[in-house]
């Protein structure tokens, strides 16, 4: 549900049903990461602005304010707000919304990755360890059988 | 910069010099960011009093005055993120890994919903035929929820209101016990559902039980054919009978989530902690090595053999350590003895953590072992990011 004004859309408050903070405060930092892509005419930009305005433009927040609260314990529900520099608020909550569940994607890309890795790597030592201790078995055994040979001899 | 009325001429050359220019090129301004600022944003130092620097900075706009960028993108994202997995215990379900380049926020996200929103199954409803033992029916029911059970919950269907207990969403256990202790490993499970006779007017039908199976479970869930559902361990106590004692009854599972009823939570427990850093600041040698050494209750600190009889400290196993700060405490937390000149205390240990990299330990309860739950956990996030997206279409 979302809580805007009319007249301005770059400014409001939605409230997402059923959830707490464990995607509030995730969504949350995804919004504090939202950029305008770098693009302007850089014909505009003459030799002699090499200040501070510079750097900002390069990198130029698209949230002004973000933050949640939860209104009370016993509500199922959490308030997002959403401020911007003239995005439609909307957009941007989608928009990182859209870049954690790919962020999502990739970690469970990576975990599948490591887990079957370190599995392989277990199997691979396993084995190993296996072949030595056959080994060592074997080499026993030959051992006391030539033991045995020894005693048969001697008897 | 010009000044008001003073009209500068910008000829081609400027411009062409203009789109070339990089700021971050000339070799005055220095890249990056100056290192105390660095170790603010990485690092949470655990000072002798409190720790500092302890949030992460969230803002992407926050280093802008210095030229950083510091947002997380998708794409800065996926070079620097990396899970090493450190151990997988041997019964398969305790998972050890480290998790790096990551917000704590969405670590966070994880672990809340690995404890409370990944679903299992577990009793709900205990029907109790005949306890005579002195743990009270409410009791045994409570210690019944909490038994885990090795049953996949992805092959079954949550359980509303409404609906009546059937093969797909219920699982059926008895139990009947005379013995003097009383084991998970008794509990029966029973596939064609409720042997329970619910009272029946006419005794020309089929007697109405508890549930109402339409075949037995060993035909829909050919998995359990061969082997059947029991619950997670076979040796939890679940009450002692002394002579004469019996139980009997019966315990349907259902599915659910942690957030109804921690029975439901499938870890025992999901924690993470960020990764320890141990920094001397100085080089520590001889008496004071061995002071350091000793004050360590961890034995984060070795000593080295530099030769001719002198000693240094090393951090050998920064991984161990738990920030108790005893490492940074006056005098390591020794008592001078009064009288003795007291030498002028210098703090030469720097106790930090990184803030990216979190060691996050997920102990399953058996019914999946604890990689596929991490998995689910983080479906689970992209399903929420997606009912939300949907909602705002």
């Amino acid at each position: 549900m979302e809580h805007g004004s009319f007249t301005n859309d770059s400014f409001a408050s939605f409230t997402l049903a059923e959830e707490d903070h464990t995607l509030a405060n995730a969504v949350r930092f995804m919004l504090n990461q939202e950029l305008v892509n770098a693009v302007f005419d850089l014909d505009l930009v003459s030799v002699y602005v090499v200040t501070n305005h510079y750097y900002l433009q390069l990198y130029s927040p698209r949230v002004t304010f973000a933050g949640y609260s939860i209104p009370h314990p016993s509500l199922e529900c959490v308030n997002v707000r959403v401020q911007t520099t003239g995005d439609p608020a909307r957009e941007v909550l989608k928009d990182a919304c859209q870049e954690l569940m790919l962020m999502n994607r990739h970690v469970r890309s990576v975990f599948d990755k490591a887990v079957s890795e370190f599995k392989v790597e277990q199997a691979r030592l396993a084995a190993e360890e296996e072949k030595k201790k056959k080994a060592e078995e074997e080499e026993l055994k030959k051992q006391r059988d030539l033991l045995a040979s020894m005693d048969i001899e001697s008897d | 910069m010009t000044t008001k009325g003073e009209k500068r001429i910008v000829s081609e050359e400027d411009k062409i010099f203009a789109k070339n220019f990089n700021i971050m090129d000339h070799p005055d301004i220095p890249t990056g960011l100056p290192p105390h600022l660095q170790l603010q944003r990485t690092r949470v130092l655990c000072k002798n009093d409190a720790p500092i620097h302890t949030a992460s900075v969230s803002y992407s706009g926050a280093y802008n005055a210095v030229g950083v960028d510091n947002s997380v993108k998708l794409e800065n994202f996926s070079e620097n993120f990396k899970v090493d997995v450190i151990e997988i215990s041997k019964d398969g379900m305790e998972l050890t890994f480290d998790m790096i380049g990551i917000d704590a926020a969405i670590a966070n996200a994880f672990r809340r919903i690995l404890l409370a929103e990944l679903p299992t199954m577990a009793f709900e409803k205990v029907f109790i035929a005949n306890n005579t033992s002195i743990v009270q029916d409410e009791v045994l029911a409570q210690r019944m929820g909490l038994v885990p059970i090795a049953a996949d919950p992805k092959l079954f269907e949550y359980l509303s209101e409404n609906d009546q207990p059937n093969e797909k969403n219920t699982i059926v256990f008895k139990l009947h016990a005379k013995c003097a202790k009383v084991l998970t490993e008794q509990l029966i499970w029973l596939p064609n559902g409720s042997d329970l006779v619910k009272e029946s007017g006419d005794s020309n039908s089929k007697p109405k039980t508890y549930t109402s199976f339409s075949r037995s479970q060993k035909e829909s869930f050919p998995e359990f054919a061969d082997n059947p559902i029991t619950p997670s361990y076979p040796d939890i106590l679940i009450a002692k009978l002394g002579p004469g004692h019996e139980i009997e009854l019966e315990a349907h599972a259902v599915k659910g989530i942690g957030k109804t009823h921690a029975k439901w939570s499938p870890v025992a427990t999901a924690w993470y902690r960020m990764l320890p850093e141990v920094i001397l600041l100085g080089e520590v040698e001889d008496e004071d090595a061995e002071r350091l050494v000793k004050a360590c209750p961890e034995n984060v600190f070795d000593i080295e053999d530099m030769g001719n009889g002198r000693k240094r400290a090393t951090v050998a196993r920064p991984r161990e350590c738990t920030l108790c700060r005893q490492c940074v405490r006056q005098n390591y937390g020794e008592e001078v003895n009064k009288g003795v000149e007291e030498k002028e205390w210098i703090e030469n240990v720097s106790l930090r953590r990184v803030k990216n990299h979190f060691i996050f330990k997920i102990e399953s309860t058996g019914s999946l072992p604890p990689d596929v739950l991490f998995t689910e956990a983080v479906k689970i996030l992209e399903d929420k990011c997606e009912r939300v997206i949907a909602n705002l279409s």
